[in-house]
């Protein structure tokens, strides 16, 4: 069955993932990231109340997690979205949600024979 | 939706039977483990949980222990799960714990099902990491008997 391909490769990986959008401000980050495109930390900082060294961290911890990737431009570094990412874990997401669909599908079968 | 998007599963299905068949099949735990594939120990009882061995063959270490928190007749069953409690070494149970909630509904067809199961983002991080496993391999299984019930 095709979910069955998909699925084992997609867990795996899903899980840093997930431990890594677990965090309030590393949302706001993302979001900031994702509707203010790449910025640089001063950037980030100017609407965040939180210090440029959490966020620093922060920004490692994503980055770690594959969802943002950063390069240099002068002495600043610029934080992007790496959007495939987040393809993936809608993707992963997905996969959980029809195995649930194949659980209510055998549901079906038992209650309508 | 939750901000990260990862805490629940929402699912909605029409089924051809009457609310009192599908409440029975949801409740009993006979009937709940022919179709889930699970042979539990013993009944559903609110407050009480309710343990039981996966009975697909090659799988039946994997243990199920639900705690049920609502049996409102014919309308709604809930229970609480820890998605990853197969470690024997571990007790899970002042873990957080994810939220089944089956809601049924009669409408002219039949029953209208609705289910969610949420608190994934509850989840210590590398128990997720194991539920999301264990999910996988017990939604595998239920994708093998389907197959096998289809002739597939």
């Amino acid at each position: 069955m095709a979910a069955r391909g998909l699925r084992p490769v997609a867990t795996q990986e899903a899980a840093p993932l997930f431990a890594a959008l677990g965090d309030e401000t590393r949302l706001q980050l993302l979001a900031r990231l994702c509707s203010g495109g790449p910025l640089s930390i001063t950037g980030l900082s100017r609407t965040s109340a939180v210090s440029r060294q959490a966020i620093t961290k922060h920004l490692d911890v994503l980055s770690g997690a594959g969802l943002v990737r950063s390069r240099r431009h002068g002495r600043e570094r610029i934080w992007e979205l790496e959007p495939a990412r987040l393809d993936d874990a809608h993707q992963y997401l997905a996969g959980i949600s029809r195995q649930w669909d194949e659980a209510l599908g055998r549901l079906k079968s038992f209650v309508e024979r | 939706m939750s901000p990260s998007g990862t805490d629940r599963i929402e699912k909605q299905i029409l089924l051809r039977a009457p609310q009192a068949r599908v409440w029975r099949a949801l409740t009993d735990a006979a009937e709940f483990g022919e179709w889930f594939r699970v042979r539990l120990d013993g009944p559903f009882v609110p407050g009480a949980h309710t343990t039981g061995h996966i009975t697909y063959p090659g799988y039946e270490h994997l243990r199920m222990d639900v705690l049920v928190e609502q049996m409102e007749a014919e309308t709604l069953f809930s229970f609480r799960w820890h998605p990853a409690a197969v470690d024997p070494k571990v007790d899970y149970h002042h873990e957080p714990s994810t939220l089944v909630e089956f809601r049924l509904e009669a409408v002219a067809e039949g029953t209208l099902l609705r289910l969610v199961e949420s608190g994934f983002d509850q989840l210590p991080a590398e128990r997720r990491e194991t539920a999301y496993r264990m999910n996988e391999g017990g939604w595998a299984i239920q994708m093998d008997n389907i197959q096998h019930h289809v002739g597939g």
